[in-house]
């Protein structure tokens, strides 16, 4: 009674879960739309839509304009992700596992690009970029996006090393495991799952960059949501619906992995 | 004593330098050019600083940044302190629920959540045409290309950087402190303003401020969902850039804006650290 009577008032108890409702509404209304769009028979952006059909499902794959930039953005988001995961986990090891003045800052630098405004890293990169001959092709949208994807692998492994009993390496290296054999046969499938989340928050930042791949892309080489700003902007059809919907499955299957990579190395170690 | 600390653990060191080089070759060298720029372009001087801070219709758009944000940072407290304590402070059930679905604009495109709102704020969308049904209002309400719009849209993509802070810091606290103000005989409403509210203030300082932050830098959603008189600074650069070419200009803004940025940081750093903050 007295964990009732800590926040009693009946009448802000009904307050507080009237918003808690109404937010809940409000986070997911939009998907819902979205979900529900992707299979609309109008060719409008009509809702409710007057009827169902996968016919942007369809368009997304024979159009060439979609299709292209679908491919684009595959081939962008595949190096990206392997290029972030492996710098990021190296360096996130590296910082984990030594000790050196000014770890603070060189931590900072390496989660800097998660802080700087995007619009900033945008202008900046595009300055560069065309000087460098990095623009307007795969090879300047892929470092641009590998950039930003950094600090997503950094964070989510220095969690993980932090949380691992030191004393399993410990006991490899004082039993004569070198400390490559180390890393690989104890830290690393530790570690495993943090990596592997990493990897996929990577996927889904270059997947969903809109802003730096804009001002670096060109007609020829152009990513998904380059495309899909210059059609929200101009006449909208519910292809862009079918795309986030096929996202939204991607990252729900990602994450679901994630979950289960990560209860079965709790369950090992458990063991 | 302890050999494996000792000589080997520092080689590890050489595995943060290729992620270091590539973040300074192509991260920190581009936005140092434009913090270079804003003093040497076209001619070396304040002179961009002088525009920007001088002429009304610069100071229409930071001023214009800066209440959107305020703005959205209100709201999304507001709405935002009663889910984290309801998430804090509920069933196992319910708690993962609430954290998946507040979880779940993180993995919905940004672009197309805006783009979803378009649909259902518009004069013939979802909400108008169920207000009209119901009697409520009698024409379509404008929802979209105004102030309006700009708030629905910000407020659901940033909320869950309000609430996660927040639910961190209610899960840590001790109710042994409410417990004892209730049985000495505080009032619920008081026992809450005297006790939980001062506690939880570090968690809702520093996810306000991740909110204000990330508003301030705002382009997808006021340019979709904003009208004409909406214009933030995000939008301003890249304007100078992509019509004008004017480096200086969009220098100088960056620069502002990273300066105003690199502050609020500074404070939520003092109060909690930025990584627990940040940290999903």
């Amino acid at each position: 009674m007295v964990a009732s009577s800590f926040s009693s008032g009946r009448f802000w108890v009904r307050l507080r879960l009237a918003i808690c409702s109404f937010a809940v509404i409000y986070l997911i209304a939009p998907l819902i739309v979205v979900l529900i769009i992707s299979f609309s028979s109008a060719p409008f952006l009509t809702f409710p839509p007057p009827g169902f059909s996968m016919q942007w499902y369809n368009n997304l794959f024979t159009n060439p304009a979609w299709f292209n930039s679908l491919v684009t953005s595959i081939k962008i988001l595949i190096p990206t992700s392997i290029l972030a995961t492996v710098l990021g986990t190296a360096a996130a090891y590296g910082l984990a596992r030594s000790s050196f003045v000014g770890k603070q800052l060189v931590m900072g630098l390496l989660l800097s690009p998660m802080i700087v405004p995007v619009i900033i890293i945008a202008i900046g990169i595009f300055g560069v970029f065309r000087a460098l001959g990095l623009y307007g092709n795969l090879l300047g949208l892929i470092i641009a996006h590998t950039i930003l994807a950094i600090p997503y692998v950094v964070m989510t492994v220095s969690g993980s090393l932090a949380v691992i009993d030191k004393r399993l390496e410990d006991a490899a290296l004082t039993l004569g495991a070198s400390p490559l054999r180390c890393f690989r046969r104890i830290t690393f499938p530790l570690i495993f799952p943090a990596v592997l989340s990493g990897m996929l928050f990577s996927m889904v930042v270059s997947f969903d960059e809109l802003i730096v791949s804009m001002f670096i892309s060109t007609p020829v080489v152009r990513p998904v949501t380059v495309q899909m700003w210059s059609n929200i902007r101009g006449s909208v059809d519910p292809t862009i619906a079918a795309i986030a919907t096929l996202l939204f499955c991607f990252s729900l299957l990602a994450l679901l992995s994630e979950r289960a990579a990560a209860r079965k190395v709790k369950k090992e170690v458990d063991e | 004593m302890n050999l494996v600390a000792k000589n080997p653990m520092n080689k590890n060191a050489w595995l943060i330098v290729p992620a270091i080089v590539v973040i300074l070759c192509f991260f920190i060298y581009p936005v140092s050019w434009l913090l270079i720029d804003s003093f040497a372009r076209p001619k070396w001087g304040i002179q961009n600083y002088e525009v920007v801070l001088g002429r009304f219709v610069y100071l229409k758009v930071l001023l214009n940044t800066f209440t959107i944000s305020a703005g959205t940072t209100f709201w999304c407290a507001v709405i935002g302190y009663p889910v984290a304590y309801t998430m804090a402070h509920c069933s196992k059930r319910t708690r993962r629920l609430l954290i998946f679905v507040v979880l779940i604009p993180f993995w919905t495109s940004l672009l197309v959540r805006t783009f979803a709102w378009m649909v259902l704020l518009q004069k013939t969308g979802l909400i108008n045409q169920t207000l009209l049904t119901l009697g409520v209002i009698a024409e379509p309400i404008a929802l979209i290309y105004n102030r309006i719009g700009v708030y629905i849209g910000m407020v659901q993509v940033l909320l869950p950087f309000l609430i996660f802070p927040l639910y961190s810091v209610m899960l840590r606290i001790d109710r042994n402190y409410s417990f004892a103000a209730a049985t000495l005989g505080a009032p619920p409403v008081r026992n809450f303003f005297r006790i939980y509210l001062p506690l939880t203030l570090p968690g809702l300082v520093s996810g306000g401020t991740l909110v204000f932050v990330s508003s301030l830098g705002y382009y997808i959603t006021p340019a979709l969902l904003g009208g004409p008189a909406d214009l933030m600074i995000a939008q301003l650069i890249e304007r100078q850039i992509s019509t004008s070419g004017n480096w200086g200009m969009a220098g100088a803004l960056a620069v502002l804006l990273l300066v105003v940025t690199a502050i609020c940081l500074g404070v939520v750093h003092r109060i909690i650290g930025v990584k627990t903050a940040w940290g999903r």
